[in-house]
């Protein structure tokens, strides 16, 4: 089972891994990955736009497609929307399995999958007063297809 | 009828959020719904100039050009995607 949730409020990826693994020792390893506002020279905020009809489906979508690849491994998915700012979290995977292969590979495939197919866009605000759209990276879609 | 939404940079572009329309019973697929809206205002226009950088979700569920329309309820138009 990987759990989804989203979110504009912070999340304390501590808690969200002690409470996934709790009542568990048959899991070896944990892995988990935090997505963070970059302060790139005169970034002030960073706005995640959202379709709220869908996004969360979304996302339980992405978690239900790993959990079927790796079916020993179990995890949470968080995604904040809404203004954040330099140095906040934007985005939490945590997964856990009997062995780390598994742990790291469905922490990557959900990355890879949340950054390509889930309907979130960036709005980034430059310190000149400017905005400026967020563009889709190729890399990024050639990361989610290798998968 | 129709509601059409419209996300990000398209939003901005078309100046609207959101609209409620009746669609021409010969638009029978995505392109060429994308292709009818284009004429709307200057605004759609400019919005869905490059079809490259436009992505399309039906009734919730990620579409492509040639995905046919049976009676959508809702068409959702957007830029590729950048969360993460």
């Amino acid at each position: 089972m990987i759990a989804a949730r989203l979110q504009s409020e912070p999340f304390d990826s501590a808690i969200v891994q002690t409470a996934l693994l709790a009542g568990r020792t048959d899991l070896g390893a944990a892995v988990a990955f935090i997505g963070l506002v970059r302060a790139d020279e005169g970034l002030v905020a960073l706005t995640l736009e959202h379709y709220p009809a869908m996004t969360l489906a979304q996302m339980q979508a992405i978690a239900a497609d790993a959990a079927g690849r790796w079916p020993d491994t179990i995890g949470t998915i968080i995604h904040r929307h809404g203004r954040l700012l330099p140095g906040d979290s934007i985005v939490l995977v945590v997964t856990a399995s009997p062995h780390r292969a598994h742990a790291f590979a469905a922490a990557q495939f959900l990355m890879d999958w949340l950054k390509t197919k889930a309907p979130f866009w960036k709005r980034e605000e430059w310190a000149d007063g400017t905005t400026r759209w967020v563009e889709a990276k190729g890399i990024d879609d050639a990361a989610a297809e290798r998968w | 009828m129709v509601h059409l939404l419209y996300f990000a940079w398209v939003r901005e572009m078309v100046g609207t959020d959101s609209e409620t329309i009746t669609l021409p019973t010969e638009l029978t697929t995505v392109a060429a719904l994308l292709d009818w809206l284009a004429a709307r205002s200057p605004g759609h226009a400019a919005a869905l100039a490059d079809r490259s950088r436009i992505r399309i979700a039906v009734d919730q569920a990620f579409a492509t050009a040639a995905t046919p329309l049976n009676n959508p309820r809702e068409i959702a138009i957007f830029p590729p995607v950048t969360g993460g």
